[in-house]
């Protein structure tokens, strides 16, 4: 089976941002980076359905020809080869110049199943799988919390608004992974020496223009500070007359 | 010149980092209060290849170097010191001489288990009365027949209840001046007349056990011989050297621990109503702390560089390991006293991290014999 792991390399969550001057995006300098949250879940799933069905992983990523480390790291964690379409706007690309960079390499891959995190965790937008899908023709389900994959095609229960939801779909098809799917492995030790000697190759790709604009970035208003209460009349005083949630 | 970190280097310290702080940090109280490590620790270890770390590929390992392993080192140790003693013995003091020292025999028999985790490995120099004076070992081996028969007490030997192979070094000829007629010996803990005896109770580096063992005829063949009979002694120092770079690595992880607990108490705890930060009094311990600690890492990490390239490393790796363990437990120190009675009781690690401390100017060469063999260097 030849599977494919979008990832996106993002900046750390715990990293302290900061927006640039202009308003527009985030100073970058010095700023740590890891692979996405749910995009490591995809990998991992992607890593174990090669050991089940036999196959071949190809990690995918549109990103900096710099962030090798993240790339490498994929690699140690079980990916056979990895491919990075450089694109040193890759934070700021929009959903849909993003989806056809990676949709115009997944054909010329060729693939079985391609999976991805349901959302990146710096732009949160949760738009390239679907945009992949539909670009592909191809099946999309999204946020898959449990999964069983066959030859042709699956089982996956995904989150829904209204409770968890059972799906049944065929190959090929696009699945983007939600939180509990899996328990990412840690790169082991010879994982790491392995990824070495594991093909990862840089491609500069055809990228359209974006047709989604910041218009401004502001971090998010400071919280207010706390204030110590004295009793519980006083807490539901202010809870009814202050904060008028009551 | 480059003080950067590669790329493989980043990539195995956040592996080890996110490793310790995931599932080291939540069991290390435990550890301590146990006496124990928990035995999943051992299986997660060896999935991530820790125990292999510096054994050839040919024989299942990692075969990555001392600058490696003390970059791992410093990061499991910042999280739980009895996990990281074990593993530093295991690698520098068991697996290393063997990969050095041992026939392709002995390298086939021993290092797949020993980098697959299958078995751990412990090292015994030590007795009642040889400590620091390491050459007046007295527990024997004699010659007989084709073999060798073992017999004596040794001291002090880390992961002594959990080995499956020790590296002992035994008297093999009493004629000779003292350092010139030790042998060391491959001996697997299931020989008849092995036994492990007392259990010590220690300040710090609980979870790990410490053991007496016991020899009462043990009988090994020539092939348990590591090296040449009667030229033991120098393999005992040698080795020592890779060890020392281990524990120098092991007393930056707890001397990090402890400047970051300094930091997070420093910013949170409230006196005179202002944070403790904001006190030169506290700001100048901080500063201080993190600049040994720096330096110390610097010198940790040229002397695994130097041993990784093959050259001499005995005075590096002394000076690595008396000004690591030093800032350690001055760092364990000025943590204590930053917080105060509070880091004084069970309820927050510091008091652990001061324990763990102490032993890193003791074992593998006290900080008094650091300074004799830096100045033997300088001198001779």
């Amino acid at each position: 089976m030849q599977i494919i792991a979008c990832v996106k390399r993002v900046p750390t969550t715990d990293a302290a941002v900061s927006v640039t001057p202009d308003g527009k995006g985030l100073v970058t300098d010095g700023l740590p980076y890891m692979i996405s949250f749910y995009d490591e879940i995809a990998l991992e799933q992607a890593v174990q359905t090669k050991e089940a069905l036999g196959g071949e992983v190809t990690v995918l990523s549109l990103g900096p020809a710099s962030g090798s480390k993240e790339i490498r790291e994929c690699l140690a964690k079980g990916g056979d080869k990895a491919v990075v379409l450089t694109d040193d706007e890759w934070m700021t690309r929009d959903a849909r110049a993003t989806a056809k960079a990676l949709v115009a390499e997944i054909e010329a891959q060729g693939a079985d199943v391609v999976f991805m995190g349901k959302v990146a965790t710096d732009r949160d937008n949760a738009s390239v799988g679907p945009m992949v899908a539909t670009y592909l023709g191809w099946a999309c389900v999204t946020d898959v919390v449990a999964l069983e994959l066959g030859e042709g095609g699956g089982t996956a229960k995904v989150e829904t608004e209204a409770g968890l939801e059972t799906l049944e779909f065929s190959l090929p098809a696009v699945i983007t992974t939600g939180k509990g799917l899996n328990e990412p492995r840690y790169a082991g030790l010879k994982g790491i020496m392995a990824a070495k000697k594991k093909p990862l190759e840089e491609k500069t790709p055809e990228l359209e223009a974006n047709q989604a604009m910041v218009a401004s970035l502001a971090p998010p208003p400071p919280r207010k500070e706390g204030r110590l209460v004295s009793d519980v009349n006083e807490l539901i005083d202010a809870l009814r007359n202050e904060a008028q949630v009551l | 010149m480059d003080f950067g970190l590669t790329e493989e280097l980043t990539l195995i310290r956040d592996t080890a980092r996110d490793f310790a702080e995931g599932e080291l940090m939540p069991r290390a109280t435990r550890h301590d209060r146990e006496a124990k490590i928990d035995p999943a620790v051992f299986d997660m270890l060896a999935e991530l290849g820790m125990w292999g770390l510096t054994v050839p590929e040919e024989y299942g390992g990692a075969e990555l170097g001392n600058l490696a392993l003390a970059i791992v080192l410093e990061e499991i140790n910042r999280a739980c010191a009895a996990t990281g003693v074990t593993v530093s013995v295991h690698n520098s003091l068991v697996c290393s001489p063997l990969v050095k020292y041992g026939t392709d025999e002995q390298k086939k028999r021993w290092l797949p288990k020993l980098a697959s985790g299958e078995i751990l490995g412990c090292y015994s120099l030590s007795e009642a009365g040889s400590g620091s004076d390491a050459a007046a070992l007295k527990a024997t081996a004699t010659r007989d027949g084709d073999g060798w028969v073992l017999d004596g007490t040794k001291l002090w030997v880390t992961t002594a209840e959990q080995a499956g192979l020790v590296i002992v070094y035994m008297r093999t000829n009493a004629e000779v001046p003292k350092a010139k007629g030790i042998t060391a010996f491959l001996v697997p803990t299931d020989s008849p007349g092995f036994k492990v005896g007392k259990k010590e109770i220690k300040t710090g580096l609980r979870g790990s056990s410490t053991c007496e063992l016991i020899f009462e005829g043990v009988r090994v063949g020539d092939d348990a011989v590591l090296g040449e009979v009667d030229r033991g002694f120098p393999i005992a120092l040698e080795t020592l050297d890779g060890g020392r770079i281990g524990i120098g690595a092991q007393a930056i992880g707890i001397g990090q621990a402890c400047l970051e607990a300094s930091v997070r108490y420093a910013k949170e705890r409230e006196q005179f109503g202002k944070t403790i930060g904001h006190f030169q009094a506290i700001q100048w311990k901080l500063a201080d702390m993190s600049s040994r600690l720096e330096a110390a890492r610097l010198k940790v990490r040229e002397a695994a560089w130097l041993r990784d390239q093959g050259q001499p490393c005995g005075r590096q790796a002394a000076e690595a390991k008396f000004l690591a363990s030093t800032t350690a437990n001055f760092c364990a120190d000025e943590c204590l006293q930053i917080h105060g009675g509070a880091g004084y009781t069970d309820d927050f690690h510091v008091e652990r991290l001061f324990r763990d401390a102490r032993i890193t100017e003791i074992y593998e060469g006290a900080t008094d014999i650091q300074r004799l063999v830096i100045a033997r260097h300088l001198l001779r």
